[in-house]
């Protein structure tokens, strides 16, 4: 059952997405006018548990998202399979998390 | 490319793949460029500068493509695989590219 | 006084693969056309008139038995059903053994492992009635009905099969013809395997294998469309995940 479990992960986690993409898209088209300003930027997520919530979400999800497709693709075109792409891709997952929540905690700051 | 792939919806799903490992190997990038807010704001805003050059832009306008892109694609694969079936996924699949390059002119027009 | 129509003079360049299993190279053939032509006409006058070693097969000649299937210039087709006018180009046709099956030699495949994958997909119906049970009585009109009569005409010819990329890239993939038979029988109400069924097609090499690139949609013959039913049958494992989690039923 292994296909069907990590099938149901990437479209769980796509799902959570969506709305966390088009927040993203949001925020860039809005923020790109007049250039990109690190204090501008700060002031908006730092501190902020909305901002935690968002961000700390998209990281989670994208890391499995992400860690899945990889997977799918490394399997089909790479023709990689068993222990070696087991291990690869829990690395990918750990990577992935640890350098995004890392990332959420530089711009939004530890509760 | 082979004669068999030349229909509308396997480039759609070529175009699905390729936009979700392009954002895929973007992302440890992204990651870091944020935590240098961890090192101050200087160190983020010597990146940012840098990222004002026009090519960079047009990167990053490319990156704006690619995630929505994969988004409206994405989301016309859920209701593909949960909505009862419906026959018009090549016009769905137009409609999410069209989509995507309108979102990232918004990006683009914006960011000069 | 109707004039009898101009002799057709030209003649078409036919490369034609040859060989055995992984071993081959194409032959190059030079065949008179003739008008409503088809492609399995031309393999026949090979055959006949050029070299009688050329080995293909074909069984009813019109479009009803899928035992003709070949790549014309790329794409699987009925080669009895596919006329030389509509698919040649510049005077030249290139005919090749089916994709993603094991050669046995020239243009006839082993269709073996498509008719193994058949098998493991549960793609047979598993009844509970006896020949001395009322037959049962099915309105064709039913919602479910309509369903499993979409996906049912399939004649396992293998053009989805050689037209799936996810077949060539991965040899576990049960392929969209087993998918679809597995989806038409999960809508047979008087199946009893649907359980089984469901596990059989949500394993490795499962449903969820399919991209939705919908090759096999575009060159099925009969205009079945087995991506459809590949999204029915995820439909319905998520639907089982949803109701009590993936566990292996038996019944």
């Amino acid at each position: 059952m292994t296909e069907a479990r990590l099938y149901l992960a990437q479209r769980l986690s796509a799902a959570i997405m969506a709305p966390l993409v088009l927040i993203h898209l949001g925020v860039m088209i809005y923020a790109i006018q007049g250039g990109l300003d690190a204090a501008e930027i700060l002031a908006r997520t730092r501190g902020s548990l909305l901002w935690g919530i968002n961000y700390g979400l998209f990281v989670i999800a994208v890391s499995v998202h992400a860690t899945i497709g990889l997977r799918t693709l490394l399997r089909e075109w790479a023709s990689l399979r068993g222990t070696v792409l087991t291990l690869l891709c829990w690395l990918l997952f750990a990577a992935l998390l640890t350098a995004g929540l890392r990332a959420v905690v530089a711009v939004v700051g530890l509760p | 490319m082979k004669p068999h792939r030349k229909q509308p919806l396997y480039l759609a799903f070529l175009l699905h793949r390729l936009s979700g490992l392009g954002l895929a190997l973007f992302l440890p990038f992204h990651f870091y460029v944020l935590a240098l807010a961890l090192e101050g704001n200087a160190a983020l805003d010597g990146f940012l500068h840098w990222s004002q050059a026009p090519l960079v832009k047009l990167a990053e306008t490319g990156l704006v493509f690619l995630l929505a892109i994969h988004l409206f694609g994405g989301l016309r694969l859920l209701a593909l695989e949960n909505l009862p079936w419906r026959n018009s996924h090549k016009n769905l699949a137009a409609m999410a590219v069209a989509s995507a390059f309108f979102v990232a002119c918004g990006f683009l027009l914006r960011s000069f | 006084m109707a004039s009898s129509p101009d002799p057709v003079s030209a003649s078409i360049a036919v490369r034609v693969w040859r060989g055995v299993a992984d071993a081959g190279e194409f032959q190059q053939f030079e065949v008179p056309q003739q008008p409503s032509q088809t492609i399995l006409d031309v393999v026949t006058w090979i055959q006949r008139h050029a070299d009688p070693s050329l080995s293909y097969r074909f069984a009813c000649r019109v479009g009803m038995c899928g035992s003709c299937a070949m790549m014309v210039n790329g794409i699987p087709r009925w080669t009895c059903r596919t006329h030389v006018n509509k698919v040649m180009q510049n005077n030249s046709l290139t005919i090749e053994p089916l994709r993603n099956l094991p050669l046995i030699k020239d243009l006839a495949c082993d269709m073996t492992v498509f008719f193994e994958k058949w098998k493991q997909a549960e793609g047979h119906f598993q009844g509970a009635s006896t020949r001395a049970d009322k037959v049962a009585r099915l309105s064709p009109n039913s919602p479910q009905r309509r369903v499993a009569d979409a996906a049912t005409e399939c004649i396992n010819c293998a053009i989805c099969y050689a037209s799936c990329d996810v077949v060539s890239w991965n040899a576990d993939y049960l392929g969209p013809a087993a998918l679809n038979r597995a989806w038409s029988l999960q809508n047979d109400e008087r199946d009893t395997a649907t359980g089984r069924r469901l596990q059989a097609v949500a394993g490795d090499g499962g449903c969820h294998q399919c991209h939705s690139q919908q090759g096999c949609a575009t060159y099925c013959p009969n205009e079945l469309n087995p991506t459809a039913s590949i999204a029915g049958l995820k439909r319905q494992v998520t639907q089982a995940w949803l109701r009590g989690g993936l566990r292996k039923r038996h019944d």
